[in-house]
Parts: C-alpha cells; structure tokens; sequence
C-alpha cells in the first residue's frame, strides 16, 4: 500500500470516529424515547461556540472547555427536555418532529443574532505539532477528538448496558407503563438520557471546535452525516454509530481520494441504501 | 352658477391633490431590492455586501462631499426624480437557487420594487434573474461571474463585475510572467467547488489555459460545505503541482487552509480566485495560513486620497471592517443602479432599462479599480477589470499589473 492510501486511510478513521462521537447522542435518544432530535447539530453548534467563548474569554483550551461544554449542553438538553419535548411527546408524531425542528431554528437563529455570520475558528496552534510517523501525518485536535470521541461512545454504552441506571433506561425505553409499575420514574430517566445525550454531544462540540470552522450554519452541515450515521448503524445503538462512523468516514475518504470527491457521497449513500435494504434496521439495531 | 361653483371646487380639490401628490414626489422613496445570502454558509459574505449596500444608499441620500467625481455623491438624493431617496429592501437568498427565485418574485409583486441587485451566488442569480426577466424588471449583478449568465439573451439583466473570461486572462499573463520570471509553472492545479460558480470558472479557466500553453495536469471539482477536505488535499500531495488554483466559498476555503498546514504539504504557486479567500472572516481566521497566497481582486485600497483609498476609509469608520472586494463591487453596483434611476427619471422599468443601457461612467467615477462602467449588448460591463493581489502580513496588497501595485510578489508561496 502506498504511504499516501494509508495517510487518507489514517485521516479517514480520524475524521469517521469523529462521526460517531457526534452521531451517538442523537442515537441514544432515538434508543431511548423514539424521537429524532433534530436539533441535534445545533446543538454541536453551541458546543463549538462555548468552546470559542472559553478560548476568547478565559485562554482556555480543550482541558477547560471539554468538561464546560458537557455540562452547558446538558443543562440545554434537560431545559429542552422539560420545556419542550416532554410536552410535545403527547402529541401526533408530526408535533414531536416539527417540536425539536423549531428547537433547531430558534437555537441557529440565537447564533446569528448572538454571534453574527462571521466564521470563528480557535487558534491551530492550541494542541500543539502533528505527530508524525515514518510518512504518516496525525494532527494532533484529530487525534484527540477521535480517541475522546471512542472513549465517549464506549463510556454510554457500557453506562446503558452495565450499570442499574443503563438497565432503567432501557427498561423505560422498552415498557414505560410496566417500568412505572417497577417503580421507576419514566420521565427521570428520560430527562437523564436527554442530560447524557446532550452533554456527549457537547464533548463532541468543543472537540471538533478544534480543527474546524464553527458559524450558526455549521451544525446544518454536520448534522446530515450524523443522521445517515445513525440510521447506517441501526437507530438506538451506540456501538453501530461508532461502527457506522468509522466505515462512513474510511469509505468517504478512500472513495473521495481514488474516484473524485463529488462522488463520495455517490458511494457512501450507495451503501447507504444497500444496507437498508438487507437490513432496514441498520448494521447492528435491532429488528 | 351653482354648477360653475361646484366645478371650481371640484378643480380646486383636483388641484389641491396634484399640489399634495407633487410634494409626494418630492420625498419619494425609490424602492430597489437586494437579494443576498442572509443566512446559510455564505451569510457572512452576505451580511458584508449588506453593510456596503447600505454604505451606497446612504451616500445617495446623505451625501459625502470627499467623494468628488463619484455620481450622485452630493446628498441631494436622486435629482432626476426631484430628489426623491433610495429605499433598499434585502431579501434572504438563504443560500439556495429556490429560496431566491421567491424572493424575487416577493420583492417585485408585494414590495414592488422597480429594479433588482444581486445576488452574490452565480447558481442563485441565475433563478433570481429569471424571474426579473420575466416581470420586465431591471437585474443588476454586482459579483456573480459565471460566464453564461450573460449568454441567456436576457434583456433586462446587467452585470457590472469583470467575468471569469477576464480573470483566467489575467491569471494566464500572470503565471506566464512567472516563469519568464524563473518560477516553476510546469504543473497547475485546478481545485473547485461544484456549483455554477466553480464549474463555469473553471471551465473557462482551463480553455484560456489550453490557448496559451499552460499545462493543467490535475482538475478536483468537490461537493461545497463538505464536513471534511482531506482526501482533495492528499490527492494534490501525491501529484505535486506546482501551481493550484482554488475555486471555493468561505467554509471550504477555511479547511483547505488548516488542513493543507496539518498535512504538511504547499505549491510554489497558490491562487486563490476571490469568493470566499476575500470573505473578510476568512481573512481573520486563516490569514496567518496562507500568507503569499495570490488572489484577484477588483477593489484594493488605493493611495491615500484616491477614491477607493477615502471610501474604505468611510466604510470602516462606519462598520470597523476593511472593505472587501466582493462587498467593494456589491456597493458599485447599487451606484450603477441609483446613477440609472436618476437618469432615467422615472421608476418606470423600461425608462431603468434603457438608462442602464446608456451608462457611461468613467473610471474615477467608480469606487472599484474598474476603467468604467459601460453595458454591451448582453449586459455585461466591457470597462470592468482586475488586478492581482497578494496576502502579505495578514492583508491583501496589491501586486500585479505593475500600474496598479502596491507591493512587491513574493515568491514562492509561504503559507503558514
């Protein structure tokens, strides 16, 4: 293999672990309560935003703004919970899908009025050199939001699947009426999984804020491959958004380096379809 | 003799109105619209053209006795229509052809503006222009520069900025200088975003190239907005050109700067072909990147005093920005349109049309580097030109052609 195919390899994972990190809050809502959250990239947005808030403000680079971001986006996550979703959930399925999209237009439109349109980026000296080995380059914001982003996706899943709040979570996700009945509070646990999912999607937010442009629309771009991320790894399963990131990322740049990068989403929806077809719940979601 | 009296109070108060509807006029307000991209991922470059279009009105209506030869620049309004003011109504183009072809068609049936501006997107004129077309309202586009839109046969559409022809023409004299100049030309680049925009300049890029002898080994067309550039940056690093030329909105050009430091790799040669490498955030977000990048503009803060040099010194007074190029040919335009109406003296489209027709401005009358401003027969301005500049020290100067530099090229190309 030629140096060159392994670096866009490398530089594949990197980007496609990047993927999964922002893609597993937005599956694990859908695991939890069956409704897409599509504010969900701006909420990345204001993830990006609180990071540049903490550089500009107090120099603070990812060590401060990763744990500050969590916790903003939790805390926007619960309020969205409390003040919006819990109401709409009773609502026609039309009232839950146009509920979280206004979410997302009042949330984008703050920024512009807040921010203005004008791109920030933090500064790329923050994290220091890339590491180089032999030929291979990894930049370092990369590497840290990739190796985060899997440390974070196999964190909620080990939470969901190891621990007694996981197993009420998922026994409310499965039954509410009869997990009520075992007494364990649907809403709780629900808000708890808006909390979780909010504050992993605001870790993912700060890192990607790293090495990317942050503006009011960003989340717009990011938020179609989170969606296709969740849906290729099979709706409500965190390891299938970290599989499904990893192969959308890898595929996405080898196909975009060998055949043309207007043909990569070509090949990746391709896919896509392909998997939906033979398994419309997904790589690993369940039937 | 009763119906003598009502008579002459019918014609007294028939009087009294036209005396109420003249003075009317005199505070009229001539509506023009501007459709650009308020929201989505070129709002920035939007909301910059706003505040140059608002720079322009303002100038017509309040005047600014610094400006000289500038049409229209004495605060009197619009003398032609007895002084009346230019009312600017913006629309959001949102980024999308189909959002701005409604705005169109809302900004001329409920708004009923009499002319059009805009609207900075090629692929959003192109929809936008159409439906101005159809109304018979006059369309001028200040920046958009894909080639065919000219070639439509329209008769209601002008555009002010040089095209894409006169770009490649000057990129082409310019690398051929270079390698007269010693500067290894061997292999160029072409690198675009996909849209009308890109695909039309580069197209005519590569065709003035071919003519000349200019040897394109490698063209990457990509999708705009993309979440990651990687893979078009390792593609240039396993080929190597000397020369790349890049055709792309803000956030791509924002990525292609980080991510050519983060994968270590530059040509001899980087030019950038305006849009979004001119987008005063990209500027602050990846100046310190890209330093020796060459660019085209057709608006350079001149020497102090000339035109250009007291207008961006207005503007910034007024918004704390530089102007920029894109915003610099967004507030000419209005300029051209307001300088039209006045002529034509009348909010009548058709009297615009034949007065935009018969614009003849001089080049100190342009705030732009442009030699003038005069519409050919598919409305394109054939006085329109530009010049070639260079990022040094965080700021574009102006380099080439010789006449109009201010600063020495330096090459090869720096980065970061």
């Amino acid at each position: 293999m030629s140096p060159i195919l392994l670096q866009v390899i490398v530089s594949g994972l990197l980007i496609g672990a990047v993927y999964a990190l922002f893609s597993s809050g937005l599956t694990l809502i859908w695991g939890m309560m069956n409704v897409i959250n599509f504010a969900h990239g701006d909420f990345v947005m204001l993830a990006m935003y609180t990071a540049f808030l903490v550089w500009t403000v107090f120099g603070g680079g990812p060590a401060a703004s990763v744990p500050i971001a969590a916790v903003v986006l939790a805390t926007v996550g619960l309020l969205s919970y409390f003040l919006l979703v819990r109401h709409v959930m009773r609502g026609p399925m039309l009232a839950q899908i146009l509920g979280t999209f206004g979410l997302a237009l009042l949330l984008r439109y703050s920024a512009f009025w807040y921010f203005g349109a004008n791109f920030k980026t933090l500064p790329d000296t923050l994290l220091g050199p890339p590491f180089v080995l032999g030929s291979i380059r990894v930049d370092a914001p990369r590497l840290l939001a990739g190796t985060i982003g899997l440390l974070v996706t196999l964190s909620l899943h080990l939470i969901l699947t190891r621990t007694a709040l996981g197993s009420r979570m998922l026994a409310v996700s499965e039954d509410a009426t009869a997990a009520q009945l075992m007494g364990i509070r649907p809403e709780r646990m629900q808000a708890v999984a808006w909390a979780l999912a909010a504050g992993a999607t605001g870790i993912a937010g700060a890192l990607i804020a790293t090495f990317f442009y942050t503006s009011p629309t960003v989340g717009e771009t990011l938020a179609i491959v989170a969606f296709v991320t969740v849906a290729f790894g099979g709706f409500g399963s965190v390891p299938g958004a970290l599989v499904a990131g990893l192969l959308i990322g890898v595929i996405e740049a080898v196909s975009a380096f060998l055949i043309g990068p207007v043909y990569k989403d070509v090949i990746v929806y391709t896919l896509f379809v392909l998997v939906l077809w033979t398994r419309p719940q997904g790589l690993m979601g369940k039937a | 003799m009763f119906l003598q009296r009502g008579v002459v109070a019918v014609l007294g108060a028939a009087l009294l109105a036209m005396g109420t509807a003249q003075n009317g006029a005199a505070q009229q307000l001539v509506k023009i619209g501007a459709i650009y991209p308020l929201s989505g991922n070129a709002a920035s470059a939007g909301g910059f053209s706003k505040a140059a279009i608002e720079f322009a009105v303002d100038l017509v209506n309040h005047g600014n006795p610094a400006l000289g030869d500038v049409p229209l620049s004495d605060g009197k309004g619009l003398p032609g229509l007895g002084g009346a003011k230019i009312e600017v109504i913006f629309a959001d183009n949102q980024g999308t052809p189909a959002a701005g072809q409604n705005q169109a068609l809302r900004l001329i049936t409920e708004e009923k503006v009499v002319a059009l501006i805009g609207a900075y997107q090629s692929g959003i004129t192109v929809t936008t222009s159409a439906i101005a077309e159809r109304h018979g309202i006059p369309f001028l586009a200040p920046e958009s520069v894909a080639a065919n839109l000219t070639e439509r046969g329209f008769k209601w559409f002008f555009r002010a900025t040089p095209v894409a022809g006169d770009f490649a023409h000057a990129y082409s004299d310019f690398l051929k200088e270079q390698q007269a100049a010693g500067q290894k030309t061997a292999s160029i680049a072409i690198v675009n975003e996909n849209t009308e925009y890109g695909n039309s300049v580069a197209s005519v890029i590569k065709e003035q190239f071919a003519k000349d002898g200019l040897n394109i080994t490698q063209v990457i067309p990509y999708s705009a907005n993309t979440t990651d550039v990687q893979p078009q940056v390792l593609q240039l690093k396993e080929k190597n050109p000397d020369v790349v030329i890049f055709i792309s909105y803000t956030s791509d050009a924002i990525l292609y700067a980080k991510t050519m430091k983060d994968l270590n790799w530059k040509p001899a040669i980087m030019i950038a072909d305006d849009a979004g490498f001119n987008d005063p955030s990209f500027v602050a977000t990846s100046g310190a990147l890209v330093e020796g990048l060459v660019n085209r503009s057709s608006f350079a803060v001149g020497k102090p005093g000339s035109v250009s040099a007291v207008i961006n010194e207005l503007y910034k007074k007024k918004t704390g920005n530089d102007l920029d190029d894109p915003s610099a040919r967004a507030m000419q335009g209005m300029l051209i349109m307001a300088d039209a109406i006045n002529r034509a003296g009348s909010t009548e489209p058709a009297k615009i049309q034949a007065a935009l027709k018969a614009t003849d401005l001089k080049a100190s009358q342009v705030i732009t580097g442009y030699n003038g401003v005069k519409f050919d027969d598919k409305g394109q301005n054939v006085l329109a030109s530009s010049l070639i500049t260079q990022m040094q020290g965080g700021k574009y100067v102006p380099v080439w052609p010789k006449d109009k530099a201010a600063g020495e090229l330096k090459l090869p190309y720096k980065g970061w």
